[in-house]
């Protein structure tokens, strides 16, 4: 017991960064164009962060400066995807694959342009943890949920919310699912299907900047080749196993997030010291293939997802 | 003809936007590219323009450097000849390296059977990982790209896990050194190259690119293969196995793969190795098989110019630039072949206008 409730809030700040990117990219899958490149913009939002963090420091807003400039890098890096997919109807695998190469050179090559190093120098603080007065004390559920939590999962658990009430509650929602399922419908009801898709990928660039940030930021010391270290795919992969749904992501991020601390304490728990920590770290990518053949033959996904949008096409 | 013209002129185009736009970008934070240029060159040719020195040395790793991803590039380019984006090089190589690992370690033969022993289970373990994502693609239509991310990671763990625990590291990085007979080292090869780490890996790596060829362009199953990458409904309709060649195509493509984990495994390196990453062996094959548009020739020749930036990248670091020039030039010319259908689009449209011809 005790050993769960030190496990849960690093289960927390694991699920933290998983859960925003997979909400990145179920905004633009559900717009109809695959993100595979979540990964590098993660990685470039990470840079940014930790870039502006540690040359804002040691003011107390460094790591909210850092957080917005971590959005601004993801928003204008994910930009070349949307422009390459939607303008100019560019294979969407491939120029994901494209953008996390990318990514890996350019944040590098600028470490070693500002910082004369492959990484970026390591900030004080990052991000400061919060308590909420009186809730902190509550007997268990204080402990788990509301004393020294980093201000980020909160907002993890916003951005569920928000999701869920803009894709399936507002006109802008439905427009864009429109156009993951059916764009040639979608345009002949009016609905501008190129904006969407830009909207969606744009989306997509902020959240996956701002996960890259947090997790830079809450789970590092410094931005470097491997800070994210496969996160971006392990967000892909709790996109599909929360069957692109927003309720479902919060699930799938909880459990991927969970699995990854049990990696850490299962040398303690008795019935898991036997299996050793690289199964946990399998663990979601062979949940997910698992999955997909369990949704497979039903409808979960968005249906135009990965195609061009091809105007004369019916 | 004028598909082929224009699997020359792409290419070839995007290369250059790409090494463009790394000289920009190098120019840009204040570097000068043509310190990046000389130590492409040096990587290739030996020959230090500067300091007009020869040293075949780094001949031999630019050939170490080309090999494997011209492997990945097979792979890669195989899968895409079926309409399958195969994702998955990295795991199979790693699939391969655990066996060539295996192999090495365990298997006691004469030096000529064992390598080849080590290269074949490569070969099969690759192939075992490339048949999961094509057997789930046949039989429940599961998007390979997904589930070939999704093995890469596996493999990766697999790979770490194995070390330790199979193959019993010491340190928990590397295996025990391998025996010589399950090596592709050669002495001989090294002391012509000034002590590069060049071994007998291009023997396997050549071949396999002739039988890339051969087999896609010279038989019937090859055909029935670029049939079904054509249009998938109307080589079903001309009643060819459409399932059965999905799941082929990415056995091939996966011990083309896991070959190469092999040459890397016993060729380049003498041990097995837990990574704390996967290596990009496969994001190059990508980029190895698009510019090489899927033909062998062209892969070849593709595998080369990628294997020069991967080579030039210690060279470069010496000389002041930051080696991840090499992956944002790669990332461009990738990016930029991507882009091919809106290129030729503002091509045709800037260009003169024939009459009669379709848009």
């Amino acid at each position: 017991m005790t050993i769960l409730l030190t496990m849960l809030p690093i289960a927390l700040i694991y699920a933290t960064p998983i859960i925003i990117a997979a909400l990145g990219g179920l905004f633009s899958e559900r717009s109809g164009v695959v993100n595979i490149a979540l990964e590098g913009i993660m990685m470039v939002g990470g840079f940014a962060a930790a870039a502006v963090t540690v040359v804002l420091e040691p003011s107390p807003m460094a790591g909210c400066w850092g957080i917005l400039a971590g959005v601004a890098a993801g928003l204008l890096f994910s930009s070349l995807h949307a422009f390459a997919c939607v303008h100019l109807k560019a294979d969407q695998v491939v120029s994901g694959t494209a953008l996390n190469i990318l990514a890996g050179g350019i944040t590098v090559y600028l470490c070693q342009i500002f910082f004369d190093q492959q990484r970026t120098n390591a900030f004080a603080t990052g991000i400061a943890k919060l308590s909420v007065p009186g809730l902190a004390r509550l007997p268990v559920l204080g402990a788990l949920l509301f004393r020294d939590v980093y201000p980020t999962t909160y907002a993890a658990l916003l951005l569920v919310a928000l999701t869920w009430f803009v894709v399936a509650r507002t006109p802008f929602g439905l427009r864009l699912r429109a156009c993951g399922e059916h764009p040639q419908a979608a345009a002949s009801m009016g609905i501008d299907v190129v904006r969407m898709r830009y909207a969606g990928v744009l989306i997509s660039g902020a959240l996956a900047g701002l996960a890259g940030g947090t997790m830079v930021l809450t789970q590092d010391i410094q931005y470097s080749l491997t800070s994210v270290h496969g996160t971006g795919f392990i967000a892909l992969a709790c996109l599909i196993f929360g069957k692109w749904k927003p309720a479902g992501v919060l699930g799938a991020g909880l459990f991927f997030g969970l699995s990854q601390a049990t990696s850490i304490y299962a040398k303690d728990i008795p019935l898991l010291q036997a299996v050793p920590q690289d199964f946990f770290y399998m663990l979601p990518y062979v949940l997910t293939v698992a999955a997909l053949v369990v949704f497979s033959g039903r409808s979960v996904g968005p249906r135009a997802a990965g195609e061009a949008y091809d105007p004369g096409k019916r | 003809m004028a598909r082929r013209g224009s699997a020359i002129l792409l290419p070839a185009a995007a290369i250059l936007a790409g090494f463009a736009l790394g000289a920009l970008v190098l120019v840009a934070t204040g570097k000068g590219p043509l310190a990046m240029f000389q130590a492409m060159l040096q990587s290739v040719t030996g020959i230090n323009s500067q300091a007009g020195t020869f040293n075949p040395r780094y001949i031999g790793e630019f050939i170490v450097q080309a090999m494997p991803i011209m492997l990945t590039g097979l792979s890669v380019g195989f899968a895409f000849r079926t309409g399958l984006f195969n994702i998955g090089a990295e795991g199979q190589l790693m699939a391969g390296s655990i066996a060539a690992t295996a192999v090495a370690l365990w298997v006691k033969a004469p030096p000529g059977a064992h390598v080849a022993l080590a290269l074949l289970a490569a070969m099969a373990a690759g192939g075992l990982w490339g048949a999961v994502p094509g057997w789930l693609k046949a039989r429940f239509n599961v998007h390979e790209v997904v589930v070939t991310i999704m093995m890469n990671y596996i493999a990766l763990f697999l790979n770490n896990w194995a070390v330790v625990a199979l193959f019993q590291s010491a340190d928990r990085i590397k295996t025990a050194p391998f025996p010589a007979s399950a090596m592709l080292k050669s002495p001989a090869l090294s002391a012509l190259t000034h002590g590069s780490r060049l071994n007998w890996g291009f023997g396997p790596v050549l071949l396999s690119l002739v039988v890339y060829w051969f087999i896609i362009e010279k038989t019937a199953f090859g055909y029935s293969l670029r049939a079904v990458g054509f249009n998938k409904d109307g080589a079903e309709y001309a009643g060819m196995k459409v399932k059965r060649n999905i799941v082929l195509s990415m056995v091939i493509a996966g011990a083309f793969a896991g070959l190469a984990g092999a040459v890397i495994t016993v060729g380049t390196f003498s041990f097995g190795r837990a990574l704390p990453a996967a290596e990009g062996y496969g994001f190059d094959g990508i980029a190895v098989a698009l510019v090489g548009a899927n033909a062998a020739i062209g892969i070849f020749l593709s595998g080369l110019l990628f294997g020069m930036l991967k080579a030039a990248q210690t060279l470069m670091q010496t000389q002041g630039i930051p080696k991840e020039i090499a992956s944002i030039i790669q990332a461009s010319i990738v990016l930029f072949i991507a882009m091919k259908y809106g290129i030729t689009h503002v091509i045709r449209k800037l260009g003169p206008s024939r009459p009669g011809e379709e848009r």
